[in-house]
């Protein structure tokens, strides 16, 4: 019968209308539960247990303690990483915006070979990015044995376990996430809405503040988010350009987990530093006015 | 009392681009004077350099050669920031950050005006654009032709020397086009600044303007009243562009105390007043006609008019009138309307036998024919 199979086939089509969106997300939704959920809720039961250093096993204890010992204990370390990680994202924001800002107004077609340019770094792994950035640091290296051997710089000068090597290290190894982000939102600003600036009487600087970092602050937002959180919880970049004084939270979890075997203890630290980075966050949202943001996002 | 100065003058404005190593010539030698309060189109097809003269006129562009001047001062060079003309964008170029007001404001609000002469000068303004009580819309929020009026706002609010819009309809369907066009005219009268109006739509310039400057392949092929350059178009081109027009090419056959008698085809005669050409008996010519003054009669008619016969090819109705399309004897195709009066019936269809006819003085004559 010509007229059965179009028929049987309605109900079937409508099925899938229904199902498809499920469908399609169950891939990213398990995920995030596998790999995101189920290791958070793990990590978090974990920071409320007491564990046995030697065996390593550990039992629930509901030790609410843990999380105020371990804030007392490295507050100081949170501090310097809240430091270091804003020191990066703002070298990063002042360094990347003419570069986001060059590629998206001049880039004219070339606008993809630029932004290639940009992840270039990549395609190296990250930690021995960051061993070369030591050695190009180091006291007797290319930059400051030739200054040092040109007179310039006292031989006593060392930038090597300091800070500045780790706010360097971190602002070199984060930048594209900050340029990315930036270069989308300033690209998507229609240009025409600069010559209306200028034909409204804005100088330069009147079009550039009052017109593109308003409309750029959504990207801003984003940019901040992924420079400033990954790096405050760093530890490769303090451990190999960094000294020993000035310890980031990432080397305390890292050494909690990996070195002390002390499985509650790191649990609650990083559940601390994500507490506080969170706050952080939306305090931020609610200055920038969060509402302005989600108009564009 | 001097004589009043001009709002704008180009004076051998020439703009070339360079891309590369070739130079694309956008506008030759153009010299315009535009006067105070006036509706001036720079009517054209894309391509014809109309915004690039706007955009001269703005500052956004500085001529090859040249020089622009506003009321009488010499602003070549000066940026736009700085020139006392305003401009509404073809796809308005709102800030899509503020809201209504902010955005009326933002020009007084670069020029230091006190605060509250500002809110009373922006909501001036928005009434008048009829956008009261949406001063804190964003530009989003508003419809196509809302956003339209709110970029109207914001540079009128200026109380600029002239107002310049590039293609300010082009995203409106044809219904709020056509309000908007009576909506433009009316606060150009209101507000009484010059407007320099572009546009490809010869319907809009017709519509509003005082005069029209017909550009192509970036220079001024006629400069006149709209209804100057719809009867009498001076070129081929004009011809073309404005309305629909009916090319005759013929030999002038005898001249005649202003009048030619051209001969279209064989045995065919049409009479046309000479103007001022010097026209010698055996030159080629083309004329045109206009479709709407072209009647139509199954016999020949009688009287002075000029005439010819031919075949109807084509018939389409288009509701007020009718399109007639009818291939004469000399093997032109002449377009006719007919208005659908009471009075008219059915007067032809296709395959009919038919006469034109018309008044000599309709039939224009638009210089020699192009040559080979």
């Amino acid at each position: 019968m010509p007229g059965a199979r179009p028929r049987r086939s309605v109900p079937r089509a409508r099925l899938g209308k229904v199902f498809a969106p499920y469908l399609l997300s169950l891939p990213a939704g398990l995920w995030l539960l596998i790999l995101f959920l189920i290791p958070l809720v793990v990590m978090l039961s974990l920071s409320l247990q007491s564990c046995n250093n030697a065996t390593g096993a550990c039992v629930m204890t509901w030790h609410w303690a843990e999380f105020g010992q371990q804030l007392s204990l490295y507050h100081s370390q949170l501090l310097t990483s809240f430091y270091f990680a804003g020191a990066a994202t703002v070298i990063d924001v002042v360094v990347s915006f003419p570069i986001a800002y060059w590629i998206a107004f001049y880039g004219g077609n070339k606008k993809n070979f630029f932004l290639l340019m940009l992840l270039v770094p990549f395609f190296v792994s990250f930690v021995i990015r960051t061993v070369v950035w030591s050695f190009i640091l180091s006291d007797q290296g290319v930059v400051l044995g030739t200054l040092k051997h040109a007179h310039l710089l006292p031989q006593s000068f060392h930038v090597l376990a300091t800070g500045y090597a780790v706010v360097a290290g971190l602002a070199y190894n984060y930048l594209p996430f900050t340029a990315l982000p930036l270069y989308v939102a300033i690209e998507r600003i229609d240009k025409r809405v600069l010559d209306a600036a200028y034909d409204l009487y804005a100088s330069k600087r009147q079009a550039f503040m009052n017109v593109i970092l308003p409309l750029t602050m959504p990207g801003l937002f984003a940019a901040f988010l992924l420079t400033f959180i990954p790096a405050l919880g760093d530890y490769v970049n303090q451990q190999v350009l960094g000294g020993t004084s000035d310890t980031m939270i990432g080397t305390v979890i890292q050494n909690a987990f990996l070195t002390n075997l002390d499985y509650a203890g790191g649990s609650a630290l990083s559940a601390v530093l994500m507490a506080v980075a969170l706050i952080g966050i939306f305090a931020y949202a609610r200055l920038l006015g969060s509402t302005a943001i989600e108009e564009y996002l | 009392m001097e004589a009043a100065l001009p709002a704008i003058e180009l004076t051998g404005v020439i703009k070339e681009f360079r891309t590369g190593h070739d130079v694309v010539t956008a506008v030759r030698e153009l010299d315009l004077t535009i006067a105070e309060g006036e509706f001036f189109s720079l009517l054209g097809p894309s391509g014809c350099g109309k915004t690039t003269t706007m955009r001269i006129i703005a500052g956004f562009e500085e001529p090859t050669a040249g020089t622009v001047s506003l009321h009488g001062r010499d602003v070549t060079g000066v940026p736009p920031n700085k020139r006392d003309v305003n401009m509404v964008f073809q796809s308005y170029a709102l800030f899509p950050h503020m809201n209504v007001f902010e955005n009326v404001a933002f020009g007084l609000r670069r020029r230091n005006v006190a605060k509250d002469e500002i809110s009373r000068r922006v909501n001036e303004m928005l009434t008048i654009v009829n956008l009261d009580g949406r001063s804190h819309r964003r530009p989003r929020e508003l419809s196509g032709g809302q956003q339209q009026r709110v970029a109207l706002a914001r540079a009128l609010v200026n109380k600029p020397r002239a107002l310049l819009l590039d293609e300010p309809l082009g995203a409106l369907d044809l219904k709020l086009r056509q309000a908007m066009q009576v909506e433009l005219k009316r606060i150009q009268r209101e507000v009484g600044i010059t407007f320099v109006y572009v546009t490809h739509d010869q319907g809009e310039a017709l519509t509003m303007s005082d005069r029209i400057a017909v550009m192509n392949e970036g220079a001024i092929e006629q400069l006149a009243s709209p209804r100057e350059i719809y009867e009498h178009p001076s070129s081929r081109f004009v011809a073309g562009f404005i309305g629909t027009s009916n090319l005759l090419a013929g030999k002038a056959s005898s001249v005649s105390g202003g009048d030619a008698v051209i001969e279209v085809g064989a045995g065919e005669r049409i009479v046309v007043g000479t103007r001022d050409l010097a026209i010698a008996p055996g030159t080629e010519l083309e004329l045109t006609v206009r479709p709407e003054k072209i009647e139509l009669s199954a016999e020949r008619p009688a009287g002075p008019g000029c005439a010819l016969r031919g075949t109807v090819t084509e018939v389409v109705y288009l509701g007020t009138s009718t399109s007639f399309t009818v291939t004469t004897t000399t093997g032109a195709d002449v377009v006719v309307f007919q208005q659908n009066s009471a009075l008219a019936g059915d007067l032809a269809s296709r395959g009919d036998q038919i006469w034109l006819s018309w008044q000599p003085a309709h039939s224009y004559l638009i210089g020699q024919s192009a040559p080979g």
